[in-house]
């Protein structure tokens, strides 16, 4: 008997590895092969005009974070990586803040519409989605131009008398980032509010709560799941954004996907691409799991 | 049943299909479609274009292998990183029936003596572009964007084509080409650093910007410049006495090619004067290719951008390939700049 229970066990585990093979090799070539290569190639040598060669060196790590000055030869702190690093951060954390702000009210409103309506609102929030990002980004672009949509209309209605700056600031990054991003937080933000169960708002109420003591005590806590997911799916990819920055910023504000595809061209030095790439990936897993761990500890501490 | 038999020798006789591809690999809204039309009419070869913004990116691109394209058009300054890499096929442009026509002083040039490998795409010069209605100062000079006046600060665009930017500041402080001089580098440090907060912008694709008035001026090539003046009149190109480049764009096969007879079908097609004449007049450069003259229009022949003044002559020099010494100098200051 119990060698039969074994046997199907057995069979059971096997089973379910085979089923899991395919997505398993898709992984580990798709994502654990180009990583290895990309931490190869950050110990390696930069080529005179692009690529590497094979000679096993720390320079590209060095020069994340350090330094030699070319004209004085005094070693110091990779000022220039570390203040595109802190923009990237900073104009991530901002995306992540500004979507909260405006994804949660706007997944509320969709869950708290009669059921049949629900969907058609779902729908809204997802057709931009399917227009090509780039497309949708020069659109942004058209309308804050000095000469677009927005400042056109201005002077005219004689509000103002020089067009005003808005493209190729930080604000239209963190403008374009927002609009990209924000459909990422209002979709799992309504996953957690559609399942809330309103009578416990209304339990609140009764029990002489005020609207914000509702928010704060009955509905955050509750929709706080889908509002870290939120935050994690908008937080991660803004880190590494490309295309927004470089079309709204103008290339005069890089981000580290910017840096990194500089080192990758005109830069000609893979091998601090690739490092660079490495250490925002470690940036990426270092907020996840410090996410993860608070989220756990309060949950626990609530518990 | 006459019909049918029309319609299918109409099919038989017309243009003929599935004779061949070609892939070219160029600088984006460079590539005249109507040349591109032609081409296709007479030969049947089927052209797919696609697009890179620098010399860079393309080089990374060919270099990481895999992308399927048989020509590419590097800058005179990178034909001889591309044949160094081994990038390029050695596919004898001068033994075509063609290449009499090209004008004999693009056949010895410096970075494919006697073109083994190139055939001449485009010629031009990279100077600073300006709106006349916003300055209306002294354009021949680079201060308008490393030194800017009251007026286009804020409103300058500068192109992010590193060793372009880097020739032009360092003959603005009197250095030579391809210097690797650090008294010299560090002036041009410190030229750029305080001329980097009155930029608006490091970007590509400025045509429309500059005609629209989004941007006022900055570092321009002349083609570029003078199809934004077509759009806005107030549109000058200025030739930076301190010293301007002057570069050729070249077509060349690709080592790795896989359709080598179009290919070169296309290198012999592009010397054809008429052929080059179509190229100038979408991009609005000069071609290299002698008799291309007399079929483009009047304007173009004439236009201040591509007739260099004769007392700013002097100050042209021909692109070069700098050593990656200097490059390496190049490359971190252009990090500081963009931080």
């Amino acid at each position: 008997m119990a060698d039969l229970s074994t046997t199907v066990a057995k069979r059971a585990s096997r089973t379910r590895w085979m089923l899991l093979a395919p997505a398993l090799i898709i992984l580990v070539l798709a994502a654990s092969g180009p990583l290895l290569i990309t931490l190869v190639y950050s110990f390696l040598t930069p080529g005179d005009y692009g690529g590497v060669v094979w000679k096993f060196s720390t320079d590209g790590w060095f020069n994340v974070f350090a330094q030699r000055d070319i004209f004085d030869d005094t070693l110091g702190w990779s000022d220039a990586h570390l203040s595109i690093l802190w923009r990237s951060i900073k104009l991530s954390l901002m995306t992540t803040l500004a979507c909260l702000f405006f994804g949660v009210p706007t997944a509320y409103f969709i869950a708290t519409r009669p059921k049949q309506q629900r969907d058609m609102w779902m729908l809204l929030i997802m057709i931009p989605f399917w227009t090509n990002l780039l497309i949708r980004t020069f659109a942004i672009l058209e309308l804050i131009r000095n000469e677009g949509t927005i400042n056109t209309l201005l002077l005219w209605l004689g509000i103002i008398d020089a067009p005003i700056q808005m493209l190729y600031t930080e604000g239209s990054i963190l403008l374009g980032m927002l609009y990209v991003y924000l459909p990422l937080m209002v979709l799992p933000v309504y996953a957690s509010m559609e399942r809330l169960d309103f009578s416990l708002v209304e339990a609140g109420y009764d029990l002489y709560a005020t609207r914000f003591q509702v928010l704060r005590r009955v509905i955050m806590p509750l929709v706080k799941p889908g509002v870290i997911a939120g935050s994690i799916l908008v937080f991660v990819p803004s880190l590494g954004a490309y295309v927004t920055p470089r079309v709204m910023g103008g290339g005069n504000q890089l981000m580290l996907g910017n840096l990194i595809e500089l080192q990758f061209g005109q830069g000609r030095n893979w091998p601090l691409g690739a490092a660079l790439s490495i250490t925002l990936l470690v940036i990426v897993m270092v907020a996840l799991i410090f996410y993860v761990r608070t989220a756990g500890k309060e949950d626990a501490h609530h518990g | 049943m006459k019909k049918t038999v029309t319609a299918l020798a109409l099919v038989l006789a017309g243009p003929a299909f599935a004779e061949g591809e070609l892939n070219l690999y160029n600088w984006g809204n460079y590539t005249s479609p109507e040349m591109i039309t032609k081409f296709e009419e007479e030969t049947g070869i089927k052209v797919t274009i696609t697009d890179y913004d620098s010399n860079d990116t393309a080089l990374a691109k060919i270099k990481a292998g895999g992308h399927g394209f048989d020509i590419v058009v590097p800058s005179g300054t990178y034909v001889p990183i591309f044949i160094k890499e081994g990038l390029l096929m050695e596919s004898k442009p001068n033994e075509m029936e063609n290449f009499k026509n090209v004008d004999p002083q693009w056949v010895d040039v410096e970075f494919d003596p006697g073109r083994n490998y190139t055939v001449p795409w485009q010629w031009g010069t990279v100077g600073v572009t300006v709106n006349t209605k916003t300055y209306t100062g002294d354009i021949n000079t680079a201060a308008v964007v490393f030194d800017p006046p009251e007026e286009l600060k804020g409103k300058i665009n500068v192109t992010p084509e590193m060793n372009d930017v880097m020739q032009m500041a360092i003959h603005y402080v009197g250095g030579e080409q391809c210097t690797a001089d650090k008294e010299v580098l560090m002036k041009v440090r410190d030229v750029l650093t305080a001329a980097k907060p009155h930029w608006l912008s490091m970007d590509y694709g400025m045509i429309e910007k500059y005609a629209a008035g989004d941007v006022a001026a900055g570092t321009n090539w002349n083609g570029a410049s003078m199809r934004a003046r077509v759009q806005n009149a107030d549109i000058a190109f200025g030739y930076p006495q301190e010293g301007f480049s002057v570069w050729m764009d070249n077509a060349a096969i690709l080592a790795d090619a896989k359709n080598v007879d179009e290919a070169k079908t296309f290198l012999n097609f592009m010397m054809d004067p008429e052929n080059a004449a179509m190229l100038s007049t979408f991009a609005r450069y000069a071609n290299g290719i002698v008799g291309s003259e007399e079929f483009m229009a009047e304007d173009l022949k004439t236009a201040p951008e591509i007739v260099v003044p004769a007392e700013l002559k002097g100050a042209a020099y021909i692109a070069r390939t700098c050593p990656p010494e200097a490059s390496k100098l190049y490359t971190a200051i252009w990090t500081e700049l963009q931080k």
